[in-house]
């Protein structure tokens, strides 16, 4: 009996002491998501206070209307757009290089892989430049192609990604597809596709949260308030000369983080299992 | 495969006007007190930060390794804030916790004490309220951690009791050592990933108060499309993977030494 009301006791401990670090993890967004009910005037009056003195949906309502006569619904529709878009650049060449690198034998194809490697840790800022000079040429600036298009060039860490998954399916598989009349090309959409799904949807889920996320990426490349996503826009509705109405602001933030959350909540096991297998920065 | 090349095509572009002379570094070095202030931020940064995080990353991950009700949940409410933690909402919602009337000094003052302290207006305090951003995002450490810890065989910790060892003494001889090869690939990743931080410092406090929060990436777009100086920002993108590439390659040398790989065992 002792020993059970002890065990009990630790349980009930381990319990709270979790359900506290809980609360003190959620507790900006839970505060950021009640203070878009309040009144804009009043948000930081009283910031201590959690709960809106008096709800109202108005923050959401200004909101919408967005600034410079742009409604917000727009930088919303830029962010799904250019999102959408290079994600699935990101899908599909991902996984057709990375069925390369796992199943077809080409010269010099450990340097290749070698150099892929190297590009997963090369910090950005090394690329951007050159890359920023590249599109200035092409006239890309101020267009959705800088950060579109490479995505469909192979994004390398969804490449080691799904190089990983592909060397896990038996080769037996090809082998007998091989000897059935497939061709190399037939393999990959018939048998390879099919195995790698887990991957392909880690590689959706990542890729389309950091676009939405993306923020120096937009910022560099797009000068107009027209071709903003939501990141850009939020940020300079947030800066402060512009701005009285935190009700709006904290409403357009909650939104801006609504499609993450539901991706986070449908998809939650296939992010943590792919964080836990590849280290995937979060 | 032409995908694959193109994607190799867009790399050797770069370092086309990477080796325009050696001006650049010698005015880098000698000249610009900013570079020689936003390395030493960085590194502020980074040294306070990483160790940090990993710190708290490795603590819940251990306190998450068992069997409980409502641990898938709370992990996914620690996890939840890595995910989110990149985007521009949550650096705005950071900008009012700390803020002169923000929620921190708020409840702080609702103890009795009238409490008014400006954290980002202070050049001892802003740059830890940029790092405790960064430690709010242990998430993602955090899993990795927990699937090392799932690894571990249950029969070194029955033999440990055996053997009369305590809690503590199981974490330290048996927890740690085992867990080595996870906790320096995570240290690695986030020294590279804090390396590259941006839209925090951008975000929160563009830098100030008096440069206290200049990180090295915000100091290089600065240079690159403030300054449009792109050949000076390309020479400061390349120390910086010098920098990283170094501190990545001191910290594997290192590893032989407190790094334990179970022999016999691939990988």
């Amino acid at each position: 009996m002792g020993i059970n009301a002890s065990r009990a006791a630790r349980g009930t401990g381990y319990h709270l002491f979790m359900i506290a670090l809980s609360v003190i993890m959620l507790y900006p967004l839970i505060w950021m998501f009640f203070g878009s009910f309040k009144e804009g005037s009043r948000v930081l009056l009283n910031a201590g206070r959690l709960l809106p003195e008096r709800w109202t949906v108005a923050g959401y309502v200004n909101g919408m209307k967005g600034f410079g006569g742009i409604r917000f619904t727009h930088f919303f529709g830029n962010s799904f757009y250019y999102a959408v878009l290079s994600t699935i650049g990101a899908l599909a060449s991902s996984s057709f290089v990375a069925y390369g690198f796992a199943r077809i034998d080409f010269r010099m194809k450990k340097l290749w892989f070698a150099c892929m490697i190297l590009s997963i840790i090369l910090p950005y800022q090394v690329l951007m430049i050159p890359q920023y000079v590249l599109f200035r040429k092409l006239d890309w600036i101020n267009t959705f192609k800088p950060l579109i298009v490479p995505h469909f060039l192979g994004v390398p860490f969804f490449i080691f990604l799904v190089v990983q998954f592909i060397r896990g399916i038996p080769i037996e598989l090809d082998e007998a597809a091989l000897i059935d009349g497939s061709s190399k090309y037939g393999i990959f959409p018939r048998i390879i596709v099919p195995l790698i799904k887990p991957a392909l949807t880690t590689v959706i889920i990542f890729s389309f949260y950091w676009q939405w996320n993306d923020f120096l990426g937009p910022l560099i490349y797009l000068g107009r308030p027209k071709l903003y996503p939501v990141s850009v826009a939020l940020k300079l509705f947030a800066d402060p000369q512009s701005l009285t109405d935190w009700g709006s602001m904290f409403a357009m933030a909650s939104l801006s983080l609504l499609p993450l959350f539901l991706i986070f909540f449908l998809f939650q096991r296939y992010i943590i299992e792919g964080i836990s297998s590849t280290g995937i920065k979060g | 495969m032409t995908s694959l090349f193109l994607a190799f095509t867009n790399y050797d572009l770069i370092s086309a006007p990477v080796w325009t002379g050696l001006s650049n570094f010698r005015k880098m070095f000698l000249a610009d007190q900013k570079f020689w202030k936003s390395l030493g931020v960085t590194f502020y940064f980074v040294l306070a930060g990483v160790p940090l995080r990993l710190a708290v990353a490795l603590g819940v991950a251990v306190l998450l390794n068992k069997k409980a009700k409502g641990i898938g949940l709370y992990r996914a409410f620690f996890y939840l804030p890595s995910l989110l933690g990149g985007s521009v909402a949550v650096a705005i919602v950071w900008r009012q916790l700390f803020s002169t009337d923000g929620i921190l000094n708020s409840m702080i003052s609702s103890l009795g004490i009238p409490f008014h302290f400006p954290w980002y207006g202070d050049t001892r305090t802003a740059i830890w309220t940029i790092i405790a951003l960064s430690m709010w995002q242990f998430g993602s450490s955090m899993l990795i951690f927990l699937a090392g810890l799932k690894n571990i065989s249950a029969s070194y910790y029955e033999a440990a009791v055996v053997d009369g060892a305590g809690s503590m003494q199981k974490f330290r001889r048996i927890t740690l050592p085992l867990l080595s090869p996870v906790i320096l690939f995570n240290l690695i990743m986030q020294l590279i990933n804090s390396f590259k931080s941006f839209t925090e410092c951008y975000v929160i406090t563009n830098g100030g108060p008096l440069d206290s929060t200049l990180v090295y990436a915000l100091y290089l777009y600065r240079r690159a499309f403030e300054y449009f100086e792109m050949g000076y920002s390309s020479a400061m993108a390349w120390v910086l993977l010098v920098i990283v590439g170094i501190l990545t390659l001191l910290t594997f040398k290192t590893s032989g030494g407190w790094v334990y790989y179970e022999s016999g065992k691939a990988g």
